[in-house]
């Protein structure tokens, strides 16, 4: 930074150039512990994924579905569990504890859209909840389906089987 | 009057003769709670946006600090004032209720004492009579506009501040009972290369070490000639940062009480804020609610309270860009400085 006198001149200007100050300031950020945050987010995320086992357990025993029919309401079933925490307030607040641990699972996604939604209610129906839904969503749909676009090509070329 | 470089001393001695701090019931649940006029219980305030509850919480604050300063809406010269969101949508729609002439000024954060600042100079130069200073913020509108849906769940890192719920005005006469603003610096943008918006209070410390320093050097004073000196919302991270910076400038900020807004409205331990709050309205409701409660009592006579902002936008950071950033600082004292 320029060092330009104006009055006195008694206390100096800044006295670190951009580059120092950012390196400096870098060892000013409290630490985030990669650790326990890793910790957190597997103890909570296999909660959720544990949860939705259990749902689907329940689909299959006591509605009798088979495991690949009882998959979909399952998923269901956890979009709706999430849309209803984070529409009471709650979500974004186990997200703070979790992390990771509530993004990944279809929970997270759920928490995006429905968040989405809400906030931009206000702005209406069409242009606000329609066209802000997937404002945080979108690029996982966008980039999922470009990604699954690639494995497609590379499936038809290798041809290794699988379901058709 | 100009002093310095960057500096106004407002000789004529301009008087805040009433303010009003109203905040939201995150706020109400910090140490401060009992120096705000209102608290809101709900968030909304009974709105069916957060964007009109934000305007509603500055309509209220700009009538209680009229009826307080025992003046008329209509005797109002000039409104001054500012918030966060895109176009000063608050206090523009604040204004179209309160049919006051108004000059609206975007300081982000250092709105609070921009528009003090700019409203003591009107009538300390005699363009007013009466002038009203405002500044306003609400964390959801910050968050749906800065970062987030609000009910996203993102996790945040420990350098990220929470967005105050709050608005706070004053009324500047050019003579009455109450506290004089007699000085203020006006800070430069400085730009420190900082690029991570959940770490304004790195970004925004060298701005305040800035215009904190330009205001002795300009005044010809020292830091121990004010009781306290109230950074706006550096939070934990910038404030350490800062008292660092002093310390290396030589800068003898430990002749006077040095203080951050940010760090003084939530209760860390059980509001888990993160680094600290942040906003136009917490150095405004910091300022209008607690600060000047405690120079009524005789507490402080002497205060510098330096408002800092982060002057980014949700475009410019998403761009790469770096956060520029201003600080301004105004003084309020209780006596009128002799010069």
């Amino acid at each position: 930074m320029a060092v330009k006198s104006a009055g006195g001149g008694k206390y100096r200007k800044m006295s670190m150039s951009p580059k120092e100050y950012q390196a400096f300031a870098k060892t000013r950020e409290p630490s985030r512990s990669i650790f326990g945050n890793c910790i957190r987010a597997f103890i909570i995320g296999g909660a959720i994924c544990v949860l939705g086992q259990a749902i689907q357990q329940l689909f299959i025993h006591l509605a009798h579905m088979k495991p690949e029919d009882a998959s979909n309401p399952t998923v269901a079933v956890l979009i709706i569990i999430s849309v209803i925490l984070t529409s009471i307030g709650v979500y974004d607040k186990i997200a703070q504890f979790a992390g990771a641990g509530s993004a990944v699972p279809v929970t997270g996604f759920a928490n995006s859209m429905c968040s989405a939604a809400l906030e931009h209610r206000s702005e209406g129906l069409v242009l606000g909840v329609g066209g802000n839904m997937f404002k945080l969503a979108g690029s996982v749909i966008v980039y999922g389906t470009v990604a699954a676009f690639f494995v497609g090509i590379a499936h038809l070329i290798f041809g290794t089987g699988g379901a058709h | 009057m100009l002093k310095g470089h960057q500096s106004w001393l407002f000789d004529n001695n301009p008087v805040i003769s009433g303010a009003a701090a109203i905040v939201g019931p995150f706020e109400g649940q910090g140490p401060l709670a009992q120096d705000f006029d209102i608290v809101h219980g709900d968030l909304r305030l009974g709105q069916d946006s957060w964007e009109k509850a934000e305007r509603m919480l500055l309509e209220e604050a700009a009538n209680l600090a009229i009826e307080k300063s025992g003046i008329t809406k209509e005797s109002i010269n000039f409104l001054v004032g500012g918030d966060l969101m895109n176009q000063i949508i608050s206090s523009t729609f604040a204004a179209r209720t309160l049919q006051v002439p108004y000059i609206g000024v975007f300081g982000a954060c250092s709105t609070s004492m921009e528009s003090l600042a700019i409203a003591a100079n009107l009538v300390n130069s005699r363009s007013a009579k009466y002038a009203m200073a405002s500044a306003c913020s609400h964390n959801a509108t910050a968050e749906k506009q800065f970062r987030y849906p609000t009910e996203y769940g993102s996790q945040k890192p420990p350098t990220a501040q929470f967005s105050v719920t709050g608005a706070g005005v004053s009324i500047v006469t050019q003579q009455g009972k109450g506290p004089h603003v007699t000085s203020a610096t006006m800070g430069r943008v400085v730009d420190m290369g900082i690029t991570d918006p959940f770490n304004m209070g790195a970004a925004m410390a060298p701005a305040a070490v800035d215009t904190i320093q330009a205001h002795f050097r300009d005044f010809k004073i020292e830091p121990g000639y004010y009781d306290l000196i109230v950074t706006g919302d550096l939070s934990k991270v910038g404030y350490a940062i800062a008292n660092e910076m002093f310390e290396k400038n030589k800068f003898p900020i430990q002749q006077t009480v040095y203080k951050d807004c940010g760090m003084m409205m939530y209760d860390y331990e059980k509001q888990k804020v993160q680094a600290g709050a942040s906003g136009a309205g917490c150095s405004a409701t910091v300022t209008y609610g607690h600060l000047l409660r405690r120079m009524r009592e005789k507490e402080l006579n002497r205060i510098l309270v330096v408002a800092t902002g982060a002057l980014l936008s949700p475009i410019s950071y998403q761009q790469g860009e770096t956060i520029p950033c201003i600080a301004h600082a105004v003084s309020i004292e209780n006596e009128v400085r002799q010069t």
